[in-house]
């Protein structure tokens, strides 16, 4: 599988493999096509089962012609098997896929470790990002162990952990006064004037594929075999419909046979675009001004919006949106049945399987995929005063006493 | 009204390589006119139907017309009409 072209998503026009990611002739977003021709399966296979542990033993369905060499190599997360959760839900068969367990604790370093590797290639000595958080973590990281220059917009009021979470890898971190669109703005217009590589602007066409290996990793992971059915966040709607992708892909080339599974999307009230686009019937996503705890998720105007509502209503899923006390309580019924401690996006995700399960959506015959992808001490704000600490003198009598009084025995 | 509507890199093929463009409109859809009158093949470009196409966004002293009145909101004299392409990051 060589990578051949960079194609319009709207109107199909081709342009070469470089830093580019908008059509010049209708504005439409950018994809990577490749060349499948005379791809062997079992080649394929063998060549995957022999790779290094984490995401480049798939380098051959990655837009490199060789596979590039990487530092800090991200993915190969834990596919969990979470009865207890099945159970707690009604269900019969749910997995979790913990991509919390990745180099700097989210899925982003799927997408940035490609886009880094690509910036490389291209010739590039500077990489750049708009974040506020995750993305912001994970390109300050990669560019450090690959090491090129980095700079990373935030928003200047952004939490005191995240900046430090990125400013610790020794970044240009430059704080924005103003909120994630004008920093994202700002970026759009300096991918003109700068000759830096944004991850999510300029090569966003690569950087997006990243996320195509989180259906590669499942599909291995459940031996050679795809899901019934997947609940997945959306922020912009890429690692969605990415995952998408690379269950069909492997599906033509007859890596694994069977159908694509349901795919269910998962967005918070206080941001939920696309989940309205998909309620309302909708070809468009009309943009909002985001409002919620999840601000992992917290993009009002979603570039693959549309194709998310798209994959999600031909697979026969849908996409919902939960409230701030629903994401809340998802992340402590993960935490309390799994032992996984998510973030705020993760919570929006739980929630979410937990209202397709309450709704009667999921056959308890099903096989289900949840996906996780972001490390629950990144958003501490999110759990405050959501447990009771016991205080205690150091006796045995004062621990007996202080339970005795809370009513409960040891 | 007199504007600056500022073109995106990826459009100045068809503005001969200008980055900005001086007009005059009461409003952001007027002043796109003005703009699409003097280059050729911008208009399809940016609109489909009389709309604006789904991956354009167009900004007002850096504010998003989506959020206002679209093509519809008004613009004041010196007023500054950013035109670029959607791409919402990752966080």
């Amino acid at each position: 599988m060589a990578p051949k072209a960079l194609s319009c998503k709207e109107c199909k026009e081709r342009y070469p493999l470089e830093a580019r990611y908008v059509c010049e002739a209708c504005f439409g977003p950018l994809e990577v096509v490749y060349d499948a021709q005379g791809a062997d399966p079992a080649e394929l296979k063998r060549k995957i089962q022999a790779g290094s542990a984490g995401i480049w033993r798939y380098a051959d369905f990655l837009p490199f012609s060789e596979r590039p060499r990487d530092p800090l190599e991200p993915g190969l997360t834990p596919l969990i098997r979470a009865d207890r959760l099945a159970e707690r839900l009604g269900l019969g068969e749910v997995w979790v896929k913990n991509d919390a367990a990745n180099p700097t604790h989210s899925f982003k370093d799927r997408v940035v470790a490609v886009a880094v590797a690509k910036a490389k290639e291209l010739g590039f000595t500077t990489v750049a990002c708009a974040s506020t958080g995750n993305l912001a973590n994970s390109v300050a990281a990669h560019a450090a162990a690959s090491g090129l220059e980095s700079y990373v917009f935030v928003p200047s009021d952004l939490e005191e952990q995240k900046l430090l979470a990125t400013g610790v890898y020794g970044t240009n971190l430059v704080g924005v006064r103003g909120n994630y669109d004008d920093v994202n703005r700002l970026c759009t217009q300096l991918c003109e004037e700068r000759p830096w590589a944004f991850v999510n602007v300029n090569l966003r066409p690569y950087y997006a594929e990243g996320s195509k290996t989180l259906a590669y990793e499942t599909a291995e992971q459940l031996g050679w075999s795809l899901p019934d059915r997947i609940v997945a966040p959306i922020a912009s709607g890429s690692l969605f419909t990415k995952i998408g992708r690379g269950f069909t892909e492997w599906l033509d080339l007859g890596l694994v046979t069977g159908e694509l599974p349901t795919f269910n999307g998962a967005q918070a009230s206080g941001c939920s675009p696309v989940a309205t686009a998909f309620r309302e019937g909708w070809d468009v996503c009309k943009p909002q001004k985001p409002k919620t705890i999840a601000k992992s998720l917290a993009i009002g105007n979603p570039a693959d919006g549309p194709y998310a509502v798209q994959l999600a209503r031909s697979t026969g899923g849908a996409v919902d949106q939960v409230s701030d006390p629903e994401i809340r309580a998802g992340i402590r019924l993960l935490a309390e049945t799994t032992g996984i401690f998510t973030e705020t996006a993760g919570g929006v995700t739980v929630a979410t399987l937990a209202k397709l399960a309450e709704r009667g959506d999921i056959g308890r015959d099903e096989r289900v995929v949840t996906y996780i992808t972001g490390e629950g001490l990144k958003t501490l704000d999110a759990v405050r005063d959501s447990h009771h600490m016991y205080e205690i003198e150091p006796t045995i009598e004062s621990l007996d006493a202080e339970f005795a009084a809370a009513g409960s025995r040891l | 009204m007199a504007v600056t509507v500022k073109i995106p890199s990826q459009l100045r093929p068809a503005t001969d390589g200008q980055g900005e463009v001086e007009v005059e409109g009461g409003t952001v859809g007027e002043a796109l006119d003005a703009v699409f009158d003097q280059h050729d093949g911008l208009r399809e470009r940016i609109t489909e139907d009389g709309t604006l196409r789904r991956f354009v966004n167009v900004y007002v002293s850096g504010e998003d017309i989506r959020f206002q009145e679209g093509l519809d909101t008004e613009l004041t004299d010196g007023d500054e009409v950013t035109i670029l392409p959607a791409v919402a990051g990752g966080r």
